[in-house]
C-alpha cells in the first residue's frame, strides 16, 4: 500500500489540473473549480508488524477502535457497579456484602467512570479518531505518533483506575465530585491509596487527552481536503471539534485541582483544607477553601457535560438527516448553536453550586446564563424534528435510537430548566430529581446516540451490517427500560428523597418510595441485561453477518466514499477526494438518486435545484 | 408504524403517571410556597413543550415513514420560522426565569425579625445554639471546641455567655416566626435539610453559611443531611419540632445557657477540689 503513495506523492497537482479543465460531461469548466491544495501530501508511517499495525498503531481508525473498546470495557464496569447500587437501593440487605463503605465506593467509581472514562473517551477518542480524518477528507490525523501516545496514556489511566479496586482500602468513596475536605480525610473509604490512584489516573487522562485533542483540533483546522470548507463539514465533525476546544480549556482546571488535592493529601498543604476537628482532635490543616475546589471542579465539570453532549448533537444530526433522506434543517443555525452552547458552557458552572455556600448573590447571574443556554439547545431540538418533517423516514434501528434520543434529551433538558432556575433548584438539589435529570440528559440520551452511531457505522468499520431484528429488540428494551427507570425517579425527588443514601430507613414520607425503588431496580437489571442483545449481535454479525454493500445507507459524507470499505490505512486510496457541496444534499429536486455525495461536481448536477453547496 | 404507537404510549403513560402519581410533594410547612408554584409553572410550560415536541415527532413517524419515491421537501433553511421559534423560546424561558429570580431575591434577603440559629454539624450529628436575652450569638472558633465548650464559643465574647445551647439533634422552632439558619461544620460538608421546609444550604467547614424560612405548620419533622459527608451520611438525621409560641417559650425556658454550663463546670471543679482536700 505504501508503494502507491510513493508513486503518487505529487497527486495533488494532477487533481488540481483536472478540476480546472473539468471532467467528462461538464457544461462549463468554471463551476467545478476548487482551489488547489496549498501543501503537497506527506506520506504516512505504515506499520508492517502485528505490533505496529494493531497495538502501537498510528492509524487514527485503529486508535479510534482501541479507544472505543477500552471505553466500552470501563462502561461495562460502570454498568455492573450500577447494578450493585440498585441491588442495595431496591432490596436493602439482600446482598450482605454491600456495606455502606462499598456502596459509596460504587457510587463514586460509577460516576467517574461513566462521565470521564466512558463517555468522554468514547465520543472524542473513539468517534473523533475514527471519523474526523475520514469526514474531512484527510489521510490521517496530523500527528499520528502523538495520537498513538494519547491512546496509550488513556490506557494506563484506565489500568491505574481499575487497580484502585485492588489496593488496601479499595477505591475512593468520596463521591465522583471528590469534594474536599472529606475526600482525603481518614474515615472516608479509599482515603489512602484509592484517592491517590484516582488523582494520578485523572492527571494521566488529561495529559493523554490533550495529546489527542490537539490532533482533533488541528486536523479539522489544517488537514481538510480541497473544497471542504468549514461550513461544508458534517455536524458530527463540528460537534466533536467544538467539544475538543471545550475540553482543552476545561480539563486544565481538573488537572490543577487534582494536583492541588494531591499536595493536600501527600505533603499536607491546605489549598482546600480549613481548620478541621476530627474525632476530638484539631488537624494540621488550616486556612484552605473547600468551595475553591468546587469552583475549579465545576469549571471543568460543566463544560464536561457539553464535551459529551456536543458530539452527540452532531452525530445525531447526521444520522437523522441520512435516515430521513432529507437535508438537516437549518444547518447554519445548527453550527452556530453548537459553537454558542460551547462558549456559554463556560459561564454556567456555578449552577451546580446554588446551595454550596458560595455567595448566594451569584445565583442571579448563573441562573440567567443557564437559562440562556436553553435557547440554542431548544433550537437544535426544533431543527431535528423539522428535519423529520416531510422527509422520507426509514424507521430502522439507527432511526429508532435517534427518536429515543429526542424523547430522552427533551425530557432531560426540560428538567434542566427546573434545576437551572436557582430558586426551583433549592428544594430539588441533592435529591433524586437531580439523579434522574442528569442520567436522562447526559447518560441515556448520549448513549442512545452512541448506539445509533454503532448501528450506523458498523458496516463502515467491519464491512458487515448488524442484524436489524436483534437491533430493534435491543432498542426497545433499552429505551423502555431506561425511561421507566428515570422518569418515575424524578418523583422521588419531589418527595424529598436525598441522593447518596445507602439506606432510606423509615421516614414517614419515604416509605412510599420503597415500591418504586424495587421497580426501578428491576428495570435497571433489565436494561443492563438488554445490552447482551448488542454483544450477541456484534459477535453473530462478525461471524455470519450480511456483507454490507458500499455506502449501504446512501449517505453523502466522505467516510462512505473511500477507496475500500472498510477504509484502509490512508483512507482514500490514490487520490484525496475533492469536495463540491455540503453533506446534506438528500432528495434534491431534479436529481436521479435521493442523495448527492459531497464529491459530486456541480457540472454533473446542472439540472437539479441545489440550494446550498 | 409500531414505533410511532409505542412512542405515543410512552408519552401518554408519562402524562397519566404525572396525573395519578401517589408520589409528589410532601406537604409544605414553610413560607416557600413560591418555589412550589414556580415548579408547577415550569411543569406546565416545560411539560407542554415536551409533549408538543414528542407528538410532532410521532406525527412525522406516522406520516412520513419510508416509501420508495416519496416526494421529500428540499428546504435547507427557513429564516422566518427559525426567527419565530427563537423569539418564542426566549420569551418562554424568560417567563420561567423571572419568578425564579424574584423568589431567589427573597431567599437571599433575610427578614429583620428572624431569629438566628447556629446549626453545628459534624460526622455525624447536629447540635443547635440560640441567642440569649441579648438577641445575639457569640462568635466561635473550631479550635475552642472541647467537652467544656461544645460549641467553641470565644470566651472573651460577651454575647456568647447567654447563648442557649441545645445539645441534641432535635431543635424546637416557633410557628410563624422566621428563622435564619446559620450553618457551620467542624469537619466536612453537610447540609441541614427538612423536605417540608423546601429550603436548604450546605454547611462548609471554615465559613458560616445561611438561609432562612418561616415554619407555618405545627408538628414534628425529620432533618436529613443533604450533602454527602461520608459513610454515615444516610444516617445523619435530626429533628425539628414546630410549636405554638406558648409551648415554644416554655421549651426555651428549660434550656441551658452557656453561663449555666460554665457555672456547673466550676461547681464540678470545686467539688473535685473539695474531695481532694
Amino acid at each position: 500500500m505504501s508503494d502507491e503513495y510513493e508513486n503518487n506523492k505529487s497527486g495533488y497537482q494532477a487533481q488540481s489540473s483536472e478540476a480546472i479543465t473539468g471532467s467528462a460531461g461538464s457544461t462549463s469548466p468554471d463551476i467545478d473549480y476548487v482551489r488547489p491544495a496549498e501543501l503537497p501530501e506527506q506520506d504516512l508511517y505504515h506499520g508492517h508488524t502485528f505490533i505496529t499495525k494493531w497495538v502501537f498503531c498510528q492509524d487514527a481508525k485503529v486508535i479510534g477502535v482501541q479507544y472505543f473498546l477500552t471505553a466500552v470495557f470501563t462502561g461495562i464496569v460502570g454498568l455492573i457497579l450500577s447494578w450493585l447500587m440498585r441491588l442495595q437501593l431496591g432490596f436493602p440487605g439482600l446482598a450482605g456484602f454491600i456495606t455502606a463503605e462499598h456502596y459509596y465506593q460504587f457510587v463514586t467509581m460509577h460516576g467517574m467512570i461513566m462521565v470521564v472514562y466512558f463517555l468522554t473517551a468514547l465520543f472524542l477518542g473513539g468517534f473523533g479518531n475514527y471519523l474526523i480524518p475520514l469526514m474531512v477528507g484527510a489521510r490521517d490525523m496530523v500527528f499520528p505518533y502523538v495520537n498513538m501516545l494519547s491512546f496509550w496514556m488513556f490506557f494506563v489511566a484506565v489500568v491505574i483506575l481499575m487497580a484502585s479496586f485492588f489496593v488496601p482500602g479499595g477505591p475512593t468513596g468520596a463521591g465522583w465530585t471528590l469534594y474536599p475536605p472529606q475526600t482525603i480525610l481518614e474515615g472516608t473509604p479509599g482515603s489512602g491509596m484509592g484517592i491517590l490512584l484516582m488523582l494520578v489516573s485523572l492527571a494521566l487522562f488529561v495529559i493523554g487527552f490533550t495529546m489527542g485533542g490537539l490532533n482533533y483540533m488541528i486536523t479539522v483546522l489544517q488537514a481538510r481536503t480541497r473544497g471542504m470548507t468549514l461550513m461544508r463539514m458534517p455536524l458530527t465533525v463540528w460537534g466533536i471539534f467544538t467539544a475538543t476546544v471545550l475540553a482543552m480549556l476545561a480539563f486544565p482546571a481538573l488537572l490543577v485541582s487534582a494536583i492541588m488535592m494531591t499536595l493536600d493529601k501527600v505533603i499536607g498543604t491546605s489549598f482546600f483544607m480549613p481548620t478541621i476537628l476530627k474525632a476530638g482532635e484539631v488537624l494540621e490543616y488550616g486556612g484552605g477553601s473547600p468551595i475553591l475546589f468546587q469552583h475549579l471542579f465545576w469549571f471543568f465539570g460543566h463544560p464536561e457535560v457539553y464535551i459529551v453532549a456536543l458530539p452527540a448533537f452532531g452525530i445525531v444530526s447526521d444520522l437523522i438527516s441520512v435516515h430521513a433522506r432529507k437535508n438537516i434543517f437549518g444547518y447554519r443555525m445548527m453550527v452556530w448553536a453548537i459553537v454558542g452552547i460551547g462558549a456559554l458552557s463556560f459561564f454556567v458552572w456555578a449552577h451546580h453550586m446554588y446551595v454550596s455556600g458560595m455567595n448566594p448573590w451569584f445565583g442571579f447571574f448563573f441562573a440567567t446564563t443557564t437559562l440562556i443556554i436553553a435557547v440554542p439547545t431548544a433550537m437544535k431540538v426544533y431543527n431535528w424534528i423539522l428535519t423529520l418533517w416531510r422527509g422520507n423516514i426509514r424507521i430502522n434501528t439507527v432511526m429508532l435510537w435517534c427518536l429515543g434520543f429526542i424523547v430522552t434529551f427533551v425530557n432531560g433538558g426540560i428538567t434542566g430548566i427546573f434545576l437551572g432556575n436557582v430558586s426551583v433548584d433549592v428544594p430539588l438539589s441533592d435529591t433524586y430529581f437531580v439523579v434522574a435529570h442528569f442520567h436522562m440528559v447526559m447518560g441515556i440520551a448520549p448513549v442512545m446516540v452512541i448506539m445509533g452511531a454503532v448501528y450506523h457505522w458498523f458496516p463502515l468499520i467491519t464491512g458487515r451490517l448488524l442484524n436489524e431484528t436483534l437491533g430493534k429488540w435491543h432498542f426497545w428494551t433499552t429505551f423502555l427500560g431506561a425511561y421507566s427507570i428515570y422518569f418515575p425517579m424524578h418523583y422521588l425527588g419531589f418527595i424529598g428523597v436525598p441522593r447518596r443514601y445507602y439506606e432510606m430507613y423509615d421516614s414517614p414520607y419515604m416509605t412510599s418510595a420503597v415500591g418504586m425503588n424495587e421497580f426501578i431496580s428491576l428495570a435497571a437489571f433489565l436494561v443492563g441485561a438488554a445490552q447482551f442483545f448488542l454483544i450477541f449481535n456484534v459477535i453473530k454479525t462478525l461471524k455470519t453477518g450480511k456483507r454490507a454493500p458500499k455506502n449501504p445507507w446512501k449517505a453523502n459524507s466522505l467516510e462512505w466514499h473511500t477507496s475500500t470499505q472498510p477504509p484502509e490505512h490512508g483512507n482514500f486510496g490514490e487520490r484525496l477526494p475533492v469536495v463540491h457541496r455540503w453533506p446534506y444534499d438528500f432528495s434534491v429536486p431534479g436529481a436521479k438518486d435521493d442523495f448527492i455525495p459531497q464529491t459530486t461536481p456541480p457540472s454533473e448536477m446542472v439540472h437539479t435545484k441545489v440550494e446550498k453547496t | 408504524m409500531h414505533a410511532g404507537i409505542i412512542f405515543f404510549l410512552v408519552i401518554l403513560g408519562s402524562i397519566l403517571f404525572h396525573i395519578f402519581t401517589p408520589w409528589y410533594w410532601t406537604d409544605i410547612a414553610s413560607n416557600w410556597k413560591g418555589m412550589d408554584d414556580t415548579i408547577t409553572l415550569t411543569f406546565w410550560v416545560g411539560g407542554g413543550v415536551f409533549i408538543a415536541v414528542c407528538l410532532f415527532m410521532i406525527y412525522c413517524v406516522f406520516k412520513f415513514s419510508y416509501k420508495e419515491g416519496r416526494k421529500v421537501e428540499y428546504k435547507p433553511e427557513d429564516k422566518k420560522l427559525e426567527k419565530i421559534l427563537t423569539v418564542a423560546t426566549t420569551l418562554g424561558v424568560a417567563a420561567l426565569l423571572a419568578p425564579g429570580l424574584i423568589i431567589w431575591n427573597q431567599y437571599v434577603n433575610v427578614p429583620k425579625n428572624s431569629i438566628e440559629i447556629d446549626v453545628m454539624a459534624w460526622q455525624w450529628g447536629w447540635q443547635y445554639r440560640l441567642p440569649g436575652e441579648d438577641g445575639k450569638l457569640g462568635t466561635t472558633k473550631v479550635v475552642n471546641i472541647n467537652d467544656d465548650n461544645p460549641f467553641g464559643i470565644n470566651m472573651d465574647d460577651p454575647f456568647g455567655r447567654d447563648d442557649v445551647m441545645v445539645q441534641s439533634d432535635i431543635i424546637n422552632l416557633e410557628n410563624n416566626r422566621p428563622v435564619k439558619i446559620l450553618l457551620r461544620s467542624v469537619d466536612v460538608l453537610h447540609n441541614w435539610y427538612v423536605p417540608q421546609f423546601r429550603a436548604k444550604m450546605d454547611a462548609v467547614p471554615g465559613v458560616v453559611t445561611f438561609y432562612w424560612f418561616e415554619p407555618n405548620r405545627v408538628g414534628e419533622y425529620e432533618v436529613l443531611c443533604a450533602e454527602y459527608c461520608g459513610v454515615g451520611h444516610y444516617a445523619m438525621r435530626g429533628g425539628v419540632e414546630v410549636q405554638d409560641p406558648n409551648s415554644y417559650q416554655e421549651w426555651l425556658g428549660e434550656q441551658e445557657t452557656f453561663s449555666d454550663l460554665i457555672a456547673m463546670q466550676n461547681k464540678e471543679i470545686e467539688t473535685k477540689k473539695g474531695c481532694k482536700k
